[in-house]
Order: structure tokens, then C-alpha cells, then sequence
């Protein structure tokens, strides 16, 4: 397949959790910047015809590999192929993958509560630990990682989901610290309501923002190297707010 | 799949349909959406630029098909593109524009998507060389109402393919097609206006386009009468002979609001054409565009379907055989003058070889097409520029329509027997579904 002339960064990005419309936005977005890509997911025929869409539209290298957010013992292979992908190129991380499921339903099932945080927290940091030495050797480069403002505060209506969250935001707090000597940028990404499969169908939401715009405020706040960002911004305000009611309160909300 | 309520409608916003939607962002999801129960039948939507029905699906259900918008494969020394149904002109002009090929054939926005192309059988302002979007399409995946995704392409399922292009998405959903692009000298083209100062000479002046001209159109002031009766200025465009940029992804301009109604009145519209007509100097004059700008006017107005207000408006299309073509035009423009509600400028196109679906609008003659906003009188209005077409032995575009009746749309398109055959054929529980299909009684006679 012939595609356009690359004008090629020299950078690689790895897009986990790329069957999903951010992934796969901001691997397209990545690539429009010259960037080569890996898209990692479970459903290889779904990445396989992004990665091709990638290459047809800007002519940037893309290749899909298989990836199971709760295969954990597969993860060590699957590092080493994308550290084979990016050869001497630095590389960078955006990580969307994520699970929503309904809430009783996890209460009732706890292999559903299981999976909501193995893939919503204990996938990133399988992928993380193997993904670390590579990154403080290459004295380099940014992680881009989609958490939830339902990270921000357990609510009754969907607290497992937002512990798994609130989780993986701890994690990156502490794992910013540890790589920042290295050079290593870790970006923490709150979006609000995002109009994704995962919110298709569910009812009162608002104010919902698209994948594309998700993309594109993610790339640039990497770029410029931020610590966290909400998307869309307002949200931060939202969320102040809804952290700052007192729990005797709190806690008589059914929100 | 994860159904939603919601509220969809045409280009024209004078339908709306509550409708159950699935939003598909894999191929397989198609598939597995026929094997779930819901009795109203299914119909595909992509992009939601037809201006009538034939997208929209009430009390049944609809699968959004703008999120399979991926290119697959292309091959630039045959042009072959194999992409998704979702993929958009836009998309096409921004990916190949400036790597030397454009789509063979685009309707007047960039905006509609390749799925919708198919299912409609566009045409754009080649017809009389190129055709319409269904003879540029090597093969296509369809999943059929039974859940089987079939390739189909003429050599294989001629009946199936025949069916399927300009087949208003009936057949099933396409999951993929494999269309020929087309390889031009340079992403701009020239330009050439001419005045013609009446209905003759403006059909005379498109004609002589026939080939010389790669491209051509003619812009009527549908408010002139008398002499001046057809009046307009006629464009005829060619690729210029080098250079290539980018096409520039452009952003539209937003209207915020439904004007008020009251904004488009005869007056205004009347002065506007007449503007229109005088802009172009008495001898002509000749510009270099660049592709974009020429093929998709009106989409440098994101939605200039508010401006026509919150009732919205139906776009008529027609097209005569040239044999009756200037006595039926007069007449309809007679008709559209003396109620006074015409829109901006009407469009005339001639167009060459019938497409090759069962229910393909393209066939040789001239093709007409204007808006008319809903007031109280517009349907009566309709119902005799049909009576018009089926005098002239024309038809009306079903992408555009939301008015023609079902007796009409039978003596427009003779090719329906075999439609139904095919229907009957691959989706014999009444699977796939619409409002047009219903309205006109594609099915069986209403």
C-alpha cells in the first residue's frame, strides 16, 4: 500500500485501548503530526482497519497489535513488541483503555466488579511497570492517560467505576514524580461526558463533548507538557464543587 | 447493541422521525444489530444531507453509520479505494485532493458520505461524462437483512448490485465499498460565467458544455418571468492544467438561530437573484478556483438549512428528457413564478446515461432543482409540478423528496417490479424499512 509522503517526526506513539473513539482519534491526531503509531486492542480486525486509515490518510507508518487489558501475563510480550515497533525513536504512551458497566450489576456480581477495576486500573499499572524502564532509559518522552472526574469523588451511582479511577489517578500522581527526573511527562486526563460508546444510550448527560476534541486538547496538553487537564475545562469547576460538599451531605445525594 | 431514543431528521427539516438509533463504531456491530429483535424494520443514516424520508426510520429503528469512517486501502496507480460507508467528500478532497485524484462524482456538498452516495446514486456536475457514483463502484460488502455480509459486485450479483445502488438502503448496509477515483491535472479548476438572458439560451449554452467542459452548471433566477423567463448564468469548469495544494479544511460558518421566516420573502429573494445575475459581467469572465470551492458552494455556510426557518423546506428535483425538456421547464418555472414562493436560485444540469440502479434518478435530459420554505399551500404546489414532471415524462429525485405521492413515484420509475423482486429475494421478513418506503409503497402498493 502506497500512502502520502511522510513527513515524519522521528517519534512513535503506542495508543492502548485503541478500538475506542478517543484512542482512536488521538492516534489519528498523532499521526497527522508525524508521528508512527501502534494501536493496541483486543479486537485486532477493528485496530487492523485503523491502522490502515492511518496510513491511507497520512501516509504515517501504523500497526495493530493484540492487547487484553486483563491478559496480564501477556504484557511483558506485548511491551517488547512495541519497544520493537519503536527501535531507536522515542516513544510515547496514550493509554484509553477503560471498561463502564452497570453499577448494580458489579454490586450484585463481583466478577463484574473485578473486571471494572482490573481493566479500569490494575491494566494500567500491569502496562506501566513493564512499560518503566524503557521510558527513564530513553531520558524521554510522554504518557498521556484518559482517568474520569468520576475519579474525583465516589458517587452512589457509580463509585466502583470511580474507585478503579480514583486509583489510577493515584498511581500517575506518584508515577509523575518518580520519571520526572528523567525527563519522562505524565499527563493526567479528566474528561466530562464524552459522546463514546460508552456513554451512548445513557441518560442524563450533558454538555457532551466529542472524541476528536478530547484528541486534540489531550495532544496539545502533552505537548506542552501539563500535569493534568479536564476536558472539557469547565469541568474542573464542576468538580470543585461537587468536592467541596460536605459528606454529611454528600452522602444523602443520589447522584 | 446499545438502541437510543432519539429524534432524527432530512436536510429539509420538514421531516422527523423518533427513532430507536444504534451508533455503530465497528463493522461487526452492523451484523449483529439484524439479529436482535425490533419489528419497525431498520434503515441506515450516515451524514443526514438528504433533504426527505429516505433516511429517516419513525417508530422503527436506525443505525448511525458516520462513526465507520475509515479508509482501508488505496492504490494510486488505479485509483482503488476501498474505505467505509461513514467516509465524507470532505474526507476525500482533504486525504487525495492534492496527491492528483478526486471523487469521480460529488453532489453539491462535501458533507454526504459514501454510503449515502451509493444508496442515492448521486450525480454531480459531470454527468453527462462520468456518470452517477454507482458506475465508479467496483464491488461493495452488504450485510443483508438476514445478517450475512455479502461482496457484490456486477460480475457477481448484477441484480443485487442494481438493487443496491440507488436502492434508498433498502437492500441491507453497506459495510465497505471499493470505489475508482478519478486522476486530475490539478486541484483547481477555471472557471468560465456566462449570462444567458433567457430559458433557451441559458439550455443552448449548457449543451455546448457537452464535450468541451469537464464540468458544468447553470444557476436560474427562478423569480424572472416574461422574456427574461429562465434566465441565469451557466458555469462551465475544466481542471487547470497544473499545481496542487491541500484542500484546506475550511471552517463554515455557523447561522446560531432559525431565521425568522419573514427574512425570506419575495422581495429579498428577488433582489438577491437579481444580484446574482448582474454580478456576472455582459460578456462573461473567467476565474481560477480551487476544487473545493467550485464543487460545494454552499457549504461555506455550515447550516444553511436555518435560514429557511423552524418549519423548514422541500428541495424539488426533476429531471425531463430532452425531448420535452423546454416545454416542461417553462411550465414549471410559470407555475413556481405565480405562487410566488420560489427560493433562491434554481439549478439546471443536463445530464447524460441513465445510471445503472433499479431506482436511479440520473437519466438524459435536464435536471431542475430548487427549494421552496413550507408555507401553508406548498404541498398543493408540489402536488402540480408533479403532475408537471409525470406530463413531461420526468422523474423527481427521491434523495431530495418528502411530497411526491405513491401513484407518482410507480409511473416515475418503471424499474420497481424488478426492485421488489430483489426485495423480496434478500430481505423477505420486511426487515429494512423507511419512511419513504412506506410513503411511496415501495413494498407493495399503498
Amino acid at each position: 500500500m502506497s500512502g502520502a509522503a511522510s513527513t515524519g517526526t522521528g517519534e512513535v506513539w503506542v495508543v492502548i485501548g485503541a478500538s475506542s473513539s478517543v484512542g482512536r482519534a488521538f492516534a489519528m491526531e498523532a499521526a497527522k503530526a508525524g508521528a508512527d503509531i501502534v494501536l493496541a486492542a483486543r479486537d485486532l480486525e477493528d485496530i487492523e482497519a485503523s491502522a490502515a486509515d492511518i496510513t491511507v490518510r497520512t501516509g504515517q507508518r501504523a500497526e495493530a497489535v493484540h492487547w487484553d487489558a486483563t491478559a496480564f501475563d501477556d504484557h511483558d510480550a506485548f511491551v517488547a513488541d512495541v519497544w520493537r515497533f519503536a527501535g531507536t525513536r522515542r516513544l510515547n504512551v496514550f493509554f484509553a483503555a477503560g471498561t463502564m458497566r452497570n453499577q448494580d450489576e458489579a454490586i450484585a456480581d463481583f466478577s463484574i466488579a473485578r473486571q471494572i477495576v482490573e481493566v479500569n486500573y490494575l491494566a494500567f499499572v500491569s502496562v506501566a511497570t513493564r512499560l518503566e524502564p524503557g521510558l527513564r532509559a530513553q531520558k524521554g518522552g510522554k504518557v498521556v492517560v484518559l482517568g474520569s472526574v468520576a475519579g474525583d469523588r465516589g458517587r452512589r451511582l457509580n463509585f466502583v467505576y470511580g474507585s478503579a479511577k480514583a486509583g489510577l489517578h493515584a498511581f500517575l500522581g506518584g508515577w509523575r514524580s518518580r520519571l520526572q527526573p528523567d525527563g519522562v511527562t505524565v499527563l493526567t486526563v479528566k474528561p466530562g461526558f464524552l459522546d463514546t460508546a460508552m456513554t451512548w444510550g445513557q441518560p442524563g448527560l450533558f454538555l457532551v463533548a466529542t472524541p476528536q476534541g478530547a484528541a486534540k486538547a489531550c495532544l496539545k496538553a502533552a505537548n506542552k507538557g501539563r500535569n493534568e487537564i479536564y476536558y472539557p475545562a469547565f469541568w474542573r469547576l464542576i468538580m470543585l464543587i461537587i468536592k467541596s460538599i460536605p459528606e454529611v451531605l454528600f452522602k444523602r445525594l443520589s447522584i | 447493541m446499545k438502541w437510543k431514543d432519539v429524534a432524527l431528521t432530512g436536510w429539509g427539516r420538514t421531516s422527523t422521525a423518533r427513532t430507536q438509533a444504534a451508533r455503530a463504531e465497528r463493522r461487526g456491530e452492523i451484523e449483529t444489530a439484524f439479529n436482535e429483535p425490533g419489528g419497525e424494520g431498520l434503515i441506515a443514516y450516515g451524514a443526514g444531507r438528504s433533504y426527505g424520508d429516505v433516511a429517516l426510520n419513525d417508530g422503527g429503528r436506525t443505525m448511525l453509520t458516520g462513526r465507520l469512517d475509515r479508509m482501508l486501502a488505496f492504490d494510486e496507480t488505479t485509483g482503488l479505494l476501498v474505505c467505509e460507508p461513514g467516509v465524507t467528500f470532505k474526507d476525500l478532497a482533504e486525504t487525495f485532493l492534492h496527491r492528483g485524484f478526486v471523487a469521480p462524482v460529488s453532489p453539491g456538498t462535501a458533507f454526504a458520505t459514501m454510503g449515502g452516495a451509493l444508496a442515492n446514486d448521486v450525480h454531480g456536475k459531470n454527468h453527462w461524462s462520468a456518470g452517477s457514483f454507482g458506475s465508479h463502484v467496483e464491488w461493495f460488502d452488504l450485510a443483508l437483512p438476514s445478517g450475512e455480509v455479502r461482496r457484490v459486485s456486477p460480475e457477481g450479483d448484477a441484480e443485487l448490485f442494481d438493487a443496491t445502488v440507488g436502492g434508498l438502503g433498502l437492500t441491507g448496509i453497506v459495510t465497505r465499498l471499493a470505489l475508482r477515483l478519478t486522476k486530475v491535472t490539478s486541484s483547481n479548476v477555471v472557471v468560465r460565467e456566462a449570462r444567458a438572458p433567457n430559458l433557451s439560451a441559458l439550455m443552448e449554452r449548457l449543451v455546448e458544455t457537452h464535450g468541451r467542459d469537464t464540468y458544468s452548471v447553470a444557476w436560474i433566477d427562478a423569480l424572472a418571468s416574461g422574456p427574461s423567463l429562465g434566465r441565469g448564468v451557466v458555469e462551465a469548469a475544466n481542471h487547470a492544467l497544473s499545481g496542487f495544494e491541500r484542500a484546506k479544511p475550511k471552517r463554515a460558518k455557523r447561522l446560531p438561530v432559525d431565521l425568522p421566516g419573514v427574512v425570506l420573502n419575495p422581495a429579498s429573494i428577488g433582489l438577491f437573484n437579481a444580484l446574482y445575475y448582474r454580478r456576472i459581467p455582459a460578456d462573461g469572465r473567467e476565474r481560477t478556483v480551487d476544487f473545493p470551492t467550485f464543487l460545494y458552494p454552499l457549504d461555506a455556510l455550515g447550516d444553511w438549512n436555518r435560514m429557511y426557518g423552524k418549519r423548514g423546506f422541500f428541495q424539488f428535483q426533476c429531471v425531463l428528457p430532452y425531448e420535452e425538456a423546454e416545454a416542461g421547464l417553462r411550465k414549471l418555472l410559470e407555475v413556481i413564478g405565480e405562487a410566488r414562493s420560489a427560493s433562491f436560485l434554481a439549478v439546471l444540469k443536463s445530464l447524460g446515461e441513465a445510471g445503472r440502479g433499479m431506482l436511479s434518478f440520473p437519466r438524459p435530459g435536464f435536471t431542475l432543482a430548487l427549494d421552496f420554505p413550507r408555507k401553508s399551500g406548498t404541498a398543493e404546489l408540489m402536488a402540480r409540478l408533479e403532475r408537471i414532471v409525470l406530463d413531461h415524462g420526468g422523474r423527481i429525485y427521491l434523495a431530495k423528496d418528502a411530497a411526491l405521492s405513491a401513484q407518482g413515484f410507480r409511473m416515475m420509475y418503471p424499474e420497481l417490479p424488478r426492485f421488489r423482486a430483489v426485495l423480496d429475494r434478500v430481505d423477505p421478513d420486511r426487515r429494512m424499512g423507511s419512511d419513504l418506503s412506506r410513503r411511496l409503497g415501495i413494498r407493495s402498493d399503498a
